[in-house]
């Protein structure tokens, strides 16, 4: 007994401190990458590589005094942060990272981790509705838009892999794709031909549902100051940046577990963590690239995008799997 | 707060955009009222910067008054200065050597480039792209640099004198504009494949923000608002001034009236002005650059002046109202700024907010200009 709950302690801490270990050094290289592509250095003062930046900044925001605007219902202010960060670290808790690295296999891996991504919103609703600023309500009601449209296609993808995997549970998943690239979801075979436009589909999903560029609706700059974080500073604003990297490591995490084969090599050979870190990283430094590359599409434009491209799509893509999966 | 609040469904909010907000680039205000996303009315409220140039420009000698003009709008300050000379030299009857007018024009037109390069970075970044912000700088910097080299500042010139300049451009000066030609134009290609090509970008803009000729004429907009609504008016071309009759270069005009065209008609812009800048070293000719004689102390005879002249956001105007003192009875300034900026009003009426803030992008604001 006593040893299961040291597990789970460690499991948790273990969770929590990549989790929040991640969202330092994203944060610290997502500058970077922003600095390499706009030509310029990025953070590069504070230790080799301005790598002592994330600590520095972690200091200062938690030095700084947390502000209650007035009027705001100070309740919700003050739980939303921890609502945007609490359910992306329990998502870390079912993704394997490994065949043996994972702190809990469950059956039901997938959809625990879409109901704790669909708090994310929840939070975004409740830190605009607390903080009582126009920008904030505005932002937060066209962040909850954008989850509710894009949580679909992205669902009735996964029902498509799971139809295919004949699992929910994450590490069968994977291991349902160990043999080389050719065994992995991403490629199509001869029941799913439409498997890379599903990758691209769940990839432009993952986006928007972490909020990132060119899906930042919620946090339009140019539009809505600092969009639903507008009155947020000290560790609450730290916590919604933590959340927001986390759900990125998410995402990340769930398009390699789903379509790139989790922990697999490539070629079979020496299958590892390793490998499923690279392949997160690598998705990583694509988004990074594609926030610092594309402009923000408008809110009627991303809806559109979702009810009248994707949803369609990913509900052909549904059925036509179906389809073939009975013929072969 | 206490108590239930009773919402209507028709009820419309006060969202106050400014005066410090990211979008309006500086301290303007626009008070709009809200249905949701969309804006039901909206208020621009100026002001905030106020300066009082055209009183300074009455209270002080026509000399003094030189470098307020440049004052006026902090990215494309020759032009400014340029119009205000003009006036002078026009009212005064001083003979402005011809070596003068040629780099006048060349740096006029460097420095219009420099703004629609800020204006194209800026823009980009109000519709969530920032890189392109960092290109353009970048690309600004070396105009800034050669700016610097002949005029001494960066930013706030005062580099015209009435009858011609403060300083001789050496050969460095035109090895270097040479040299930057070239690296324009290959950044001006790159940019339109970045940028324009985007479909993100083009969903934005096209057929969003239409200002028509109709509007334009109504509030007196001009430059390149005017010109992407296909109103073919240069100042350059249309009231010729300076040396520019010299040169050969085209007025790009947009029929489609809406933000991309306004932004397609910078972009042309700025290769009609690499254009100028060639000719202009081609044809640059030698001899001074003041005039021989020139009176010690300006003094322009009683009567009425006025000068146009196409500044990188459109015409500005420049009319001073002499009683033969050496100071100007009246100083009147008609920028151009402002008379964009009047319209957007109008414009963005049941516009989503978000494409209003891109319509404000593309009239290309600054404020101090504005306000005066």
């Amino acid at each position: 007994m006593s040893l299961t709950i040291l597990n789970a302690v460690i499991a948790v801490v273990a969770a929590i401190a990549f989790a929040a270990i991640n969202a330092a050094y994203l944060v610290w290289a997502e500058r970077r990458g922003a600095g390499r592509i706009q030509r310029r250095p990025g953070p590069n003062v504070n230790g080799p590589f301005g790598l002592l930046q994330p600590p520095c900044d972690g200091i200062k925001l938690m030095a700084k005094q947390l502000m209650i605007p007035g009027g705001a219902d100070k309740a919700l202010f003050m739980v939303a942060p921890v609502l945007a960060m609490a359910p992306a670290i329990m998502s870390f808790v079912t993704i394997p990272f490994s065949d043996t690295i994972v702190a809990h296999s469950m059956n039901i891996g997938v959809l625990m981790i879409f109901a704790f991504a669909s708090m994310g919103a929840m939070a975004i609703l409740l830190a605009g509705w607390g903080s009582r600023s126009k920008y904030a309500v505005m932002a937060s009601v066209r962040a909850v838009s954008q989850n509710i449209s894009y949580e679909i296609p992205m669902l009735i993808t996964v029902i498509t892999i799971v139809m295919m995997t004949g699992t929910m549970n994450l590490a069968e998943m994977v291991a349902s794709q160990t043999g080389g690239i050719w065994h992995w979801n991403i490629v199509p075979s001869l029941s799913s031909p439409l498997m890379p436009v599903s990758f691209l589909l769940f990839f432009i999903c993952a986006l928007a549902e972490t909020n990132r560029a060119p899906f930042d609706l919620g946090e339009a700059e140019s539009e809505l100051v600092a969009g639903f974080h507008t009155e947020y500073g000290s560790m609450g604003f730290g916590l919604f940046f933590m959340g927001e990297y986390a759900n990125i490591v998410i995402g990340a995490s769930l398009i390699t577990i789903l379509f790139l084969g989790g922990w697999g090599c490539p070629l079979g050979l020496y299958p590892g963590v390793w490998w499923f870190l690279l392949k997160i990283y690598l998705l990583i430094f694509s988004f990074i690239w594609i926030r610092w590359t594309f402009p923000r599409t408008t809110i009627y434009g991303l809806l559109n995008l979702s009810w009248k491209i994707l949803i369609p799509i990913s509900l052909f893509n549904l059925l036509l799997t179906a389809g073939l999966l009975k013929v072969f | 707060m206490s108590g239930p609040i009773h919402i209507r469904p028709d009820e419309t909010f006060t969202l106050n955009v400014g005066p410090q907000h990211p979008a309006t680039h500086g301290v303007l205000r626009v008070k709009m009222e809200m249905d949701g996303e969309y804006i039901v009315k909206a208020e621009t409220v100026l002001g905030y910067i106020h300066r009082m140039h055209e009183l300074m420009g009455e209270n002080r000698t026509y000399p003094q008054v030189l470098p307020n003009l440049s004052r006026l709008d902090y990215l494309g300050a020759l032009g400014y200065t340029h119009g205000h000379v003009l006036v002078i030299e026009r009212a005064a009857g001083i003979e402005v050597p011809e070596r003068a007018e040629y780099i006048r024009a060349i740096t006029v037109e460097l420095n219009r480039i420099a703004s629609h390069l800020f204006w194209f970075g800026a823009f980009v970044m109000d519709l969530g792209g920032f890189t392109p912000l960092m290109y353009a700088i970048q690309d600004r910097e070396h105009i800034l640099d050669l700016l610097e080299a002949v005029t001494g500042s960066r930013l706030t010139y005062c580099y015209y004198r009435f009858g011609g300049l403060y300083n001789d451009v050496d050969d460095d000066f035109i090895a270097a504009t040479k040299a930057v030609i070239p690296m324009l134009r290959k950044s001006l290609k790159k940019y339109d494949a970045l940028v324009t090509g985007n479909i993100i970008f083009m969903k934005r803009l096209e057929g969003i923000g239409p200002i028509s000729a109709e509007m334009c004429r109504k509030y007196g907009a001009t430059g390149p608002v005017a010109r992407g609504a296909g109103i073919d008016f240069d100042v350059r071309k249309n009231e010729p001034y300076s040396v520019y009759p010299e040169f050969d270069f085209d007025v790009p005009v947009y029929h489609e009236c809406d933000s991309l065209a306004r932004y397609k008609v910078r972009m042309d812009e700025m290769e009609q002005s690499l254009r100028i800048i060639e000719q202009g070293i081609e044809k640059l000719p030698d001899g001074p650059i003041m005039p021989k004689k020139k009176p010690k102390l300006i003094k322009p005879p009683k009567g009425d002046y006025y000068q146009a002249v196409e500044t990188a956001r459109g015409s500005f105007g420049i009319r001073i109202v002499s009683d033969g003192t050496k100071n100007a009875y009246r100083f009147k300034l008609r920028s151009p700024t402002y008379s964009n900026m009047s319209l957007f009003d109008e414009a963005c009426e049941g516009m989503m907010i978000m494409d209003a803030l891109a319509m404000m992008g593309s009239l290309d604001l600054v404020i101090p200009e504005i306000d005066r």
